[in-house]
């Protein structure tokens, strides 16, 4: 009699298990399903310190290894005076920006852009931070701390405008900007560039000059906004826009991609005599 | 345990999968639908809600300056001169003169607003400060770039510089939020410089040309280090 309990016992204590494993396998295969459909749609939103290797867009004339460029919060200066230029191409992940009917897209071109600018301030003995090296989007304030951390750093933003004179460039520097209130010895984060106007109106007037020797129609100076990137970077900080995503033959911007970066090394070799490090990252100089 | 319930029961578990792989991006899609809609009604709500400023023509006809684009591909604005009845009320008067700044101008490239964008409320502060709520399409619609985010904040300040004297600034709400940009580039969490008169001074930054002199490479003192940021959600 007991045998046959027994017997029953294994029979009934298999099928429960098979069936509750079953459920759980259902569960969590539905879960996963739900959870990688999902992620496809949202892109990675990423600090500027993930360091995810560069993805060369199809067609980069000049690609270059994605090792050249710096941690933004890993380079120590060693040497006093500029030194290192914060490159930050704008947007990425599913922040795409300016987008011409053509399929143009801001953000790639920006990326594209930034690795020949690279390489022409390297060639100016620049050591170049970049705020990303994929498709990656950080927030205005991590960009910002990229360039904060730095001792001796000016920040370029690079953007493609959707509208103005095709083949021009324009740079911006950050509208006026109330007094430091400096009762503890600390500059506002909302209020970072307050101090460094003028380095950045000096800054962006020597990069336009450049800019306007090489792209006829662009203007004499740089010219002022209320630029949200700009606003909390504790440095000489310019933002350079292209004009733009509107061209038929996304060529047309590809051959102004090394005037525009010859400029920018150029302007940032003019500026390096004028300005003066402060000795500490972030501080005013 | 059977071969025929096993079968039963591996069946059943691959039925579920497979309902599950098709139900849930079907039922994602109605979420975002159900809350898109939910969206555009609200939004449908506010523009009834905000009822357009009707010209009075008993209001004096004045000459009203608006500032549209210059040129189709120049990032600068340039005053129209249009003939409308306004009122003598700052805030009507601010209603009628941004109403027909949205209205756009005869060239329609000159446009500096999209067309679609609908002014839903102004309201004046006792210190000077107009609050001008635009709905959605504001920033949705206006081609994204430093250049013609900055052009649409100047033609709002400048057509109220030159129309409503009782404005000494504004504030550019997006259906009712303050937004930390346009499009992308240019700061909204700030008030933008409309008249320079005497009034009290903006705690927040200003669009107006910078006032330190371009040779002026340092600051008479130095604030020291850097505060932490004020991450915002």
């Amino acid at each position: 009699m007991l045998l046959e309990v027994r017997n029953i016992v294994r029979i009934r204590v298999p099928i429960r298990t098979y069936f509750l494993f079953g459920m759980i396998a259902a569960i969590l295969t539905g879960a996963a399903i739900v959870y990688s459909s999902q992620t496809a749609v949202q892109a990675p939103q990423s600090g500027p310190n993930t360091q995810s290797p560069a993805t060369p867009p199809a067609g980069s004339p000049q690609s270059g290894p994605p090792e050249a460029a710096t941690s933004p919060f890993s380079a120590q200066p060693q040497r006093s005076g500029l030194n290192i230029v914060v490159l930050d191409p704008a947007h990425g992940g599913v922040d795409t920006g300016a987008r011409g009917t053509g399929g143009i897209r801001e953000s790639e071109i920006v990326l594209e852009l930034a690795v020949q600018v690279r390489r022409a301030l390297e060639l100016q003995g620049f050591q170049v931070v970049q705020t990303r090296q994929g498709n990656e989007n950080p927030s205005f304030d991590d960009r910002s701390a990229a360039a904060n951390a730095q001792r001796g750093a000016v920040f370029v933003t690079m953007h493609i405008s959707s509208t103005g004179l095709p083949g021009t460039a324009r740079v911006y520097v950050n509208s006026d900007l109330p007094p430091v209130a400096d009762s503890n010895g600390l500059i506002p984060w909302e209020q970072a560039q307050a101090p460094f106007l003028g380095l950045s109106r000096k800054f962006g007037d020597l990069v336009q000059g450049q800019l306007t020797q090489r792209f006829k129609g662009s203007p004499d100076g740089a010219q002022t906004a209320s630029v949200r990137q700009l606003r909390t970077t504790a440095a000489p900080a310019i933002a350079v826009e292209i004009s733009s995503v509107a061209v038929e033959n996304r060529a047309e911007l590809d051959r102004m991609a090394p005037g525009i970066a010859d400029a920018i090394a150029r302007g940032a070799a003019a500026f390096k005599p004028s300005y003066v490090v402060a000795s500490t990252p972030g501080a005013a100089p | 345990m059977t071969a025929r319930w096993k079968i039963l029961l591996i069946g059943g578990l691959v039925i579920a999968v497979v309902a599950a792989a098709i139900y849930f991006p079907v039922l994602r899609r109605r979420v975002k639908l159900a809350a898109k809609l939910q969206q555009q009604s609200e939004e449908q709500a506010r523009r009834e809600l905000a009822q357009p400023i009707a010209i009075n023509p008993g209001d004096p006809r004045v000459k009203a300056k608006l500032f549209w684009a210059s040129d189709a591909l120049d990032s600068t604005v340039a005053p129209a001169v249009v003939e409308l009845p306004l009122s003598n009320d700052p805030v009507l008067r601010s209603k009628q003169v941004l109403n027909t700044l949205l209205a756009g101008p005869v060239d329609t490239e000159l446009r500096t607003l999209p067309p679609d964008a609908v002014l839903l409320a102004f309201y004046l502060l006792p210190d000077g400060t107009g609050i001008a709520d635009f709905s959605e399409a504001l920033a949705t619609s206006i081609p994204s770039g430093i250049a013609s985010e900055q052009l649409a904040v100047d033609s709002i300040a400048r057509t109220l510089e030159a129309n409503v004297t009782q404005v000494q600034r504004v504030k550019i709400l997006i259906h009712g939020q303050e937004v930390e940009t346009l499009a992308g580039h240019l700061d909204l969490t700030g008030a933008f410089v409309v008249n320079t008169g005497p009034a009290p001074s903006p705690s927040k930054p200003a669009s107006s040309a910078p006032t330190t002199a371009p040779g002026m490479l340092t600051p008479e003192k130095s604030p020291g280090k850097l505060a932490q940021p004020e991450r915002k959600p």
